[in-house]
């Protein structure tokens, strides 16, 4: 369970959060959506100790982000940012592997072997594998990217926006890995999205904020409603039905 | 790069023999078993020179190695952006203060100047912006200009300037032994630093990818900062300033061999301690049996290869 107390953040003369208290119990799949600037992302990075907390208090299963020694959270959670620019000249085996550092401090054993190789194979990179990142299109890097957070096999996972920069195709079947992450191994999936159908379909629960404050958190039908989209995002959008789930029509 | 590595690790050891046999006296090799001169003059000084420069052409590649990954900048190298300086500045302050001072005692005055001048670059550095790369590159230049300048202006002040050229010109032809030992903690740098290659490969991708996989970036980065300083006071109290080895070579294996550095930081200490050898052979015969400096001889041959690089990038890209 993610435990996340009165937590205000304040860069320069701009709150970024105000006073956010929020409880995601472990399993299934959570969206944060919101327009820019809402605080998603600062929120995310609280959570996973990328920023220092000012005020408030978070937990991860019990652990307090901000005094947990770092390298136990990290076997508890997995952070993949937005845009990482990672410049660094690695083929995608040897980033993927690297997810397995919190575990072995570098010392990659058979069962590691298996895990990179399975997270190869999961995200289509099997034929990348000894291609350098520097080599890649954006896309293909965020997917080695999102493969090296699966690969450190956390409980949690937290993703800022992962369907940048993707196609159709594999922005689809990522989300159908992070609910199978969710279903099959009991992971849990926190993901920040701005295609708010994919929420729809592939979340339990949408979390959306505004200007540092949640205003809707629920299930995809009780979020999705044309007035709490309108409050979220400031316009009128239709929402229809399509097989039992919302669609928003957010680009009419 | 299998056919790179054997190369690189043949001329190694060709050029070591063949720095052992280049000097103004005759050393043909068979005599040293028979010849007690043959074997001094061996002993004495062509082989604390080569080991000399191996070393220092190892640490000095790890230098720069170690300093582009902390300011996340292929473009930098701690003798030119303020490092050497500094540690420069650190030698002078040992010698006015403590005219009677061990070379043990001058290192450690440098290695504390050079660490504050680092991290100065560092910070500032961090606080440039991203989107402008070559910014850090020119401020470090402007910054190591600056220090350098001091530096000059005191020794001019008092009557120092002598050996302030000494610190600011690297060539090895002082090397003895008994005058060079203290060179072989570069050798427990390049060590230290492969014991730690995983964790500088994490450092390479960032704070946050750092962070997220447990590790203390904040430490990773006060190591780096001391290995940089250690590395680079060594070499400019015992040889002097050397140009072009710290900025050349970490990106020469990193376009062979990529960022792994596991299995590439080896090649980076080994290419350095192969690119000086060759220059200081080439320094040694051009104009025999005189010598000119290693650090002019670099000069040329490191801003050429610097030139090939930047060009194979354009191109590649």
């Amino acid at each position: 369970m993610i435990e996340i107390k009165n937590v205000s953040l304040r860069l320069g003369d701009t709150q970024i959060l105000q006073d956010v208290s929020l409880t995601m119990p472990k399993g299934g799949v959570t969206a944060l959506v919101g327009p820019n600037g809402a605080g998603k992302s600062s929120l995310l990075s609280l959570i996973a100790r990328l920023r220092p907390l000012q005020s408030g208090s978070i937990s991860v299963d019990g652990l307090p982000v901000d005094t947990t020694p770092s390298r136990q959270l990290a076997k508890t959670l997995a952070i993949l940012r937005q845009d990482p620019a990672v410049a660094s000249r690695l083929k995608v085996r040897e980033l993927v592997g690297f997810g397995r550092f919190p575990h072995q401090r570098g010392r990659i054993d058979a069962n590691d072997l298996l895990l990179i190789e399975a997270a190869l194979q999961q995200f289509g990179l099997m034929e990348l594998a000894d291609r350098f990142l520097d080599n890649l299109s954006g896309g293909q890097r965020q997917r080695a990217m999102v493969a090296m957070a699966f690969c450190q096999g956390t409980d949690y996972m937290l993703l800022d926006e992962p369907l940048n920069n993707l196609d159709m195709l594999f922005a689809r079947q990522l989300m159908r890995d992070l609910r199978a992450a969710a279903d099959n191994d009991r992971r849990t999936v926190i993901v920040v999205l701005h295609d708010i159908n994919h929420a729809a379909v592939y979340a339990d629960r949408i979390v959306a904020m505004k200007a540092g404050r949640i205003v809707a958190d629920g299930a995809p039908a009780e979020v999705l409603q044309p007035d709490v989209l309108a409050q979220v995002f400031g316009y009128d959008m239709n929402v229809i039905d399509v097989g039992g789930a919302p669609l928003v029509l957010h680009h009419r | 790069m299998p056919s790179a590595r054997l190369v690189v690790a043949t001329s190694l050891v060709g050029l070591f023999v063949l720095s052992l046999g280049i000097g103004v006296d005759d050393l043909p090799m068979g005599s040293v078993l028979t010849d007690a001169g043959a074997l001094q003059l061996l002993l004495v000084s062509r082989l604390p020179r080569t080991v000399a420069v191996v070393l220092t052409g190892a640490g000095l590649a790890i230098a720069g190695l170690v300093l582009q990954i902390l300011v996340r900048n292929r473009f930098v190298e701690p003798i030119t952006t303020g490092t050497g300086q500094s540690a420069a500045l650190g030698v002078l302050a040992v010698t006015l203060l403590f005219p009677t001072a061990s070379i043990a005692m001058k290192t450690l005055g440098a290695s504390v100047a050079a660490l504050a001048g680092t991290s100065v670059f560092l910070s500032i550095a961090h606080r440039l912006p991203p989107t402008q790369p070559f910014l850090i590159p020119l401020f470090g230049l402007v910054y190591g200009g600056v220090i350098g300048a001091a530096v000059t202006f005191i020794a001019w002040q008092t009557d120092l300037l002598q050996y302030v050229d000494i610190w600011t010109n690297g060539e090895f032809s002082g090397v003895l032994r008994g005058r060079y030992e203290l060179l072989w903690i570069l050798a427990a740098m390049v060590a230290l630093a492969w014991w730690v290659a995983d964790r500088l490969t994490i450092a390479s991708m960032g704070r946050e990818v750092s962070v997220g996989l447990g590790l203390n970036y904040q430490r990773i980065v006060q190591l780096g900062l001391v290995m940089v300083a250690v590395i680079s006071s060594l070499a400019v109290v015992v040889v002097g300033m050397i140009p072009f080895v710290g900025l050349v070579v970490p990106n020469l294996v990193s376009r062979l061999m990529g960022d792994n550095l596991k299995s590439a930081l080896p090649w980076v200490a080994v290419t350095g301690a192969v690119l000086l050898l060759a220059c200081d052979i080439i320094g040694r015969l051009i104009r025999y049996p005189y010598e000119i400096p290693v650090g002019t001889v670099l000069g040329v041959v490191g801003s050429g290869l610097f030139l090939w690089i930047l060009f194979g990038r354009t191109q590649r890209a």
